[in-house]
């Protein structure tokens, strides 16, 4: 079975990581990404607009009950968590996660929940815990999970909790994260 | 891509029972809830409570009513903030109340008002810009208790803080301060202000149109509904609103993927501004 939803979270130092990830991504990759970058509440749409610059892929902030088209890249909006249905995003204002709103667990236990074994987690560069127990719930339910080597990220934390609490598929540094992700979501990937 | 409905595991199957029966035997109806935020809301509870599956829990909603309230305050989210998104306050100063001034008197729906944080918010906006004496705002929810703090419009010292920096975004023109009066760390708001509000207890998905209004202002709370019920729960807005009547929705949601969408114009796009066109 094809993957079709790639989840991606990270916190601290994700802005350059993520910008590396988009632009080695070609502009016919054929899955949907959908992202959680931790932010301040009161960040505007810059995110969005900040990423586009690096991809062809159509970058776009989340409004409640878009549909999930593939080849698109989504962005959690600042204050909101982000969850995933079969098919389309919604959105909740729940109290934070770990202080988190959004918060990258959400995004991955939800997604977990929708999409089972058709769904890739990725865990970038990241200062706290938030990403871990949905990284686990995306294993759980058989989907593909890869995470940032800690050696390679700007903030260890996250890749180092996530490698010791879930028995990861792939450890690997940034470059070859994309190179993967292309990989699997190719036609013959899996 | 073609999505083929995933198949349902067996905790949907139990929180679908779930809904079901607490519909069945209270009234309260979740069916039509958004089911991935449901989910966590009743993974949460079951915690909450220390209860060990959502089996033992359809045994608690049969025997125990006072569990079955605390359920349905558990169920729902009620984050609310005064002039949450001041940019939004800022739109409906200038692009709104232009309109609201044509008027000889005013009503305004706030739907799912929660704690009631919006509703003071708009209160003071229409106070400096002169027309709350002409406004009428029936500020509803579905939840008795929530209800009960917005009528009292007492908060915490501790938020005013927050508020105040909110209030001057908004565009506010006095001193925060002037709204209310601190009190053992509580913020009494000026009664004053909710002497042209009348709050009581609406349900979007079960109860009617009740009135027909100038302003719709429903934030956050369709986010929490699936496709079917935020069309169904736009039918009933639509039809209380008057001709050219102004609909307003939270900062991330939009008319757009909904059957309303060609119904409205949008007022102010990016503040979800609407206006009904005839
Ligand atoms: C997140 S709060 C939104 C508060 C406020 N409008 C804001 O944006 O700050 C959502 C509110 O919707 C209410 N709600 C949920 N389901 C409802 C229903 N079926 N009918 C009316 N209100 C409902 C909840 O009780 C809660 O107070």
């Amino acid at each position: 079975m094809a993957f079709e939803l790639v989840v991606v979270g990270t916190s601290l130092g994700g802005l350059s990581a993520l910008r590396n990830m988009l632009r080695s991504l070609p502009r016919d990759f054929p899955t949907a990404i959908a992202i959680v970058q931790h932010r301040h509440k009161d960040s505007d749409i810059a995110l969005t607009a900040f990423l586009q610059q690096f991809t062809s892929l159509p970058v776009g902030e989340v409004e409640d009950k878009t549909q999930i088209l593939p080849g698109h890249v989504y962005m959690a909006p600042a204050n909101y968590h982000l969850l995933v249905e079969p098919g389309i995003f919604s959105l909740s204002t729940d109290e934070p996660v770990s202080y988190a709103r959004p918060s990258i667990d959400v995004l991955l236990e939800s997604a977990a929940d929708a999409y089972g074994e058709r769904l890739i987690g990725v865990l970038l560069t990241g200062a706290n815990q938030d990403g871990v127990q949905g990284l686990a719930a995306v294993k759980a339910r058989g989907g593909a999970t890869i995470v940032q080597s800690p050696e390679t990220a700007e903030c260890p934390v996250l890749p180092q909790a996530a490698i010791a609490s879930v028995s990861v598929d792939q450890v690997l540094p940034l470059s070859a994260i994309t190179a993967h992700l292309i990989h699997l979501c190719s036609p013959a990937g899996r | 891509m073609v999505l083929e409905k995933s198949v349902l595991g067996p905790e949907d199957i139990e929180v679908r029972l779930l809904v079901d029966r607490v519909y069945q035997l209270y009234g309260y109806d979740f069916r039509n809830y958004a089911a991935a935020s449901l989910k966590r809301r009743i993974r949460n509870f079951l915690r909450m409570e220390g209860l060990a599956s959502i089996a033992e829990l359809q045994r608690c909603v049969l025997q125990d009513r006072a569990c079955v309230e605390r359920l349905l305050l558990g169920l729902t989210v009620n984050t609310t903030a005064m002039f949450r998104d001041p940019s939004f306050y800022v739109a409906f100063r200038e692009q709104v109340v232009p309109i609201l001034r044509t008027y000889p008197f005013i009503r305004i729906w706030h739907a799912g008002c929660s704690t009631g944080q919006e509703v003071y918010s708009m209160a003071i906006l229409l106070q400096e810009t002169g027309i709350y004496h002409r406004c009428r705002i029936y500020a509803t929810d579905t939840n008795e208790q929530v209800l009960q703090t917005a009528r009292n419009g007492i908060y915490p010292q501790s938020q005013m803080q927050e508020y105040t920096q909110l209030y001057l975004k908004a565009g506010g023109s006095r001193s925060f301060s002037e709204y209310y009066t601190a009190s053992h760390g509580s913020a009494i708001l000026r009664p004053a202000l909710r002497q042209h509000v009348v709050f009581g207890l609406h349900n979007l998905v079960t109860d009617g149109s009740f009135n027909e209004f100038n302003v719709i202002l429903c934030r956050n709370v369709l986010i929490y509904f699936n496709q079917t019920l935020q069309n169904q729960v736009h039918k009933l807005f639509y039809s209380s609103l008057c001709k050219f009547g102004i609909l307003g929705l939270g900062k991330q949601e939009t008319l757009r993927f909904t059957a309303y969408e060609h119904q409205y114009e949008p007022l102010v796009r990016i503040e979800k501004l609407y206006r009904r066109r005839d």
